[in-house]
């Protein structure tokens, strides 16, 4: 097994405050983790770890075969991160947008519809500024930034929030093909009804360690399998 | 989450802070002594010569201090060292009284001799205004933002950027005071009676032992506010990981 | 690394020639200190022309807070510098392009400045290579201290008002060097401009080599 991400024993500080004290986690290809718990357990700072966008004060973590400590750069250019911001310029339209982000990870500027159309983001809007956007409709946008690189490692902070029945079942659409392409998805999510059915892994966090890592409904790899 | 009460110490006195600044007060009253009565008016200056005892020393300190500042953003860049980045923030703090010192005295020195509060022409004088804004800028920075190595790091970057700079800034300044002001003037570079010049180098020692004392004290303070904040990480780590037992794997 | 670079650079400048705010708020501003310092020193004709030089780059100092509190204040917006960091672009080509961006922001409000001394002062320009030449090469110093120090200051509360105070003491070579090749340049003083140009380079040369090398920790810690 390929790891895509395995972390031993990290603890990760954000100022003095052990946001991740003592994590254990070994996760390999085409897995969809779920990832779950009470609000400031540290459910955030896992996923903005393996994007290689924190330090860590102890303990031994790689992701994508780069070493969190030593090699952070490599890191974030192979994943893909959506947080619970939007990393979309205001002034500039959608297509702008997806056309810069595409462009500074090496993307063809012709992938940009494709991803666009992926996450239903309707033709007309594509010209309009980001800032004249609904919630929904930049959510979307921003989920496009992340699927036109095609990253090996997809973290994922909520996904699901702010879009429309639509717009949720698109998103599972885009995460299930993705994990089916050899993707590994990890997303942190409250909505347990609709993650659970999706995801081959379910973690639990708590107090800045996984209190609970169990085998989930869905089977790697495969389509449905279970 | 509340930390349990440290083992703090009633001061940050310690024997060797007490024997330097019992030097200093030494030192003090002996330059007084010295630089009152036994140093002898100068033929062009008359009495204002005296000024020197306090500007020369203070101003030297004041790039002393600076020095230290820029060595320690140095260490913090590439180290992480906490011990150089409270060391390069103390310097700075007692570097910009000594600043500040430094540019009052040469200012009164000068009236009697330029006929002005200012003269654009002393390139010292002028390159350390402009650092002395510098350093107020870098306490700035210290004094806002929160996460203490953030600060760290900010603060670092202006204390390099400064380093870097100011020679430049010295540079300039002398170039334009050479070709358009058309003099360079500095009150501190005419002959000097040799009690003058003993007095005065006997105030850079004792100025130089009131840096080590202040240091110490400071240093000692910030060290103390830091172990206060932070606690124990290995305590804090034990907290954290009981936040997963409190919420008892209730989702 | 200059591909990416060009690439912030011109998305900086997209942006602004979407929002204007340079462009409405920014020429006005400056041209609106000339007016003033017209009226405060009573269209004196001999005494405007001695201050012209200082004028003019005093104002573009400040004109360069304005300009770098905008080009930081772009990245700021919703998590943008992160995900600069995640796309894999370089800190020292995220520098760079913000630095070209600004740099060129800069130009043009020089551009209208001089055409309001010439205008409003009745400036009698000798030398318009010296001219150019100096706002080329002073340009890219203010551009590479500023875009540092506004990355440095992102984040921070108050940054409008710290921003100045650790500028423009950085850009006091410049302010000299650039008012008295300027001197030069308009026949006021008997100075030779074109060696203050030396100092003007050896400004930007440092800091752009500074600002490359010190982003990229900006960036990531703070």
């Amino acid at each position: 097994m390929v790891s895509i991400v395995s972390l031993q024993g990290v603890v990760a500080l954000l100022g003095r405050f052990p946001a991740l004290a003592g994590a254990d986690l070994e996760v390999g290809e085409s897995e969809i983790v779920l990832v779950q718990g009470p609000n400031g357990a540290g459910k955030s700072t896992l996923l903005r770890l393996c994007a290689g966008l924190l330090r860590i004060e102890s303990g031994r973590a790689e992701v994508l075969g780069h070493d969190l400590v030593t090699d952070r750069a490599a890191v974030r250019r192979s994943v893909g991160l959506l947080g619970h911001d939007t990393a979309l310029y205001d002034d500039l339209t959608v297509e702008e947008n997806l056309r810069f982000w595409a462009r500074a990870s090496r993307i063809d500027d012709e992938a940009v519809p494709a991803a666009l159309d992926r996450l239903g983001v309707a033709d007309r809007l594509r010209d309009v500024a980001v800032r004249n956007l609904s919630a929904g409709q930049r959510r979307r946008t921003a989920l496009a930034a992340v699927v036109v690189r095609r990253p090996r490692l997809w973290l994922l902070d909520e996904p699901h929030s702010g879009l429309d029945q639509g717009g949720r079942d698109l998103i599972d659409q885009v995460i299930l093909d993705a994990a089916s392409a050899g993707a590994t998805v990890m997303l942190a999510s409250h909505e347990l009804d609709r993650t659970l059915d999706l995801a081959t892994r379910h973690l639990t966090v708590a107090g800045g360690t996984i209190t609970s890592d169990e085998r989930g409904s869905r089977e790697p790899g495969g389509h449905d399998a279970a | 989450m509340t930390n349990p009460p440290l083992d703090l110490p009633a001061h940050t006195g310690s024997r060797t802070s007490r024997v330097l600044g019992a030097a200093v007060l030494v030192g003090v009253a002996t330059m007084i002594l010295l630089g009152f009565f036994v140093a002898p008016e100068d033929d062009l200056m008359a009495d204002s010569v005296r000024m020197i005892f306090v500007h020369v020393p203070s101003a030297i300190l004041t790039y002393v201090a600076f020095s230290v500042t820029a060595v320690g953003s140095v260490m913090w860049l590439w180290k992480r060292s906490v011990w150089w980045d409270i060391v390069a923030h103390s310097s700075a703090e007692i570097g910009v009284v000594f600043c500040g010192l430094t540019l009052v005295t040469g200012s009164i020195w000068g009236r009697p001799t330029w006929n002005t509060y200012w003269e654009w022409g002393d390139v010292r004088l002028v390159t350390t205004l402009i650092l002395f804004v510098m350093m107020i800028g870098y306490l700035a920075v210290r004094s806002m933002g929160g996460d203490e190595s953030a600060v760290a790091t900010r603060a670092a970057v202006v204390g390099v950027i400064a380093a870097i700079n100011i020679p430049i800034i010295n540079r300039s300044v002398e170039w334009w005071a050479d070709r358009t002001l058309h003099q360079q003037s500095s009150i501190t570079d005419g002959k000097l009676e040799d009690w003058t010049l003993f007095t005065m180098f006997l105030g850079i020692v004792v100025w130089g032992v009131f840096y080590t004392w202040a240091m110490t004290h400071r240093f000692r303070i910030a060290w103390l506010e830091r172990e206060l904040r932070d606690g124990d990480l290995d305590k804090a780590i034990a907290a954290r990981r009981a936040e997963a037992a409190a919420s008892g794997g209730a989702s | 690394m200059l591909r990416d670079a060009w690439l912030v650079a011109a998305k900086d400048l997209q942006i602004e020639w979407r929002s204007r705010v340079t462009f409405s708020q920014v020429v006005p501003f400056a041209g609106l200190v000339l007016v003033l310092f017209g009226f405060a020193l009573d269209a004196n004709r001999p005494v405007l022309l001695q201050a012209t030089s200082g004028l003019f780059w005093v104002t573009i100092m400040f004109v360069s807070t304005l300009a770098v509190q905008r080009s930081t204040s772009i990245e700021t917006t919703d998590g943008a510098r992160r995900a600069l960091l995640l796309a894999g672009i370089e800190p020292p080509a995220v520098f760079v392009g913000k630095s070209i961006a600004v740099a060129v922001q800069l130009l043009a409000v020089e551009i209208v400045l001089l055409a309001g001394v010439v205008v409003l002062y009745s400036a009698d320009v000798e030398a318009w290579g010296l001219v150019f030449a100096t706002c080329l090469v002073a340009t890219v110093g203010i551009a590479a201290a500023g875009t540092l120090l506004g990355a440095l200051v992102a984040g921070v509360r108050a940054r409008e008002t710290v921003l100045p105070i650790l500028l423009l003491p950085v850009l006091a070579p410049v302010l000299i060097g650039a008012t008295r090749a300027f001197d030069d340049a308009l026949g006021s003083v008997a100075v030779d401009g074109w060696s203050w140009l030396g100092l003007l380079a050896g400004f930007g040369v440092i800091n752009v080599v500074l600002g490359a090398l010190s982003y990229g920790v900006l960036l990531e810690e703070t």
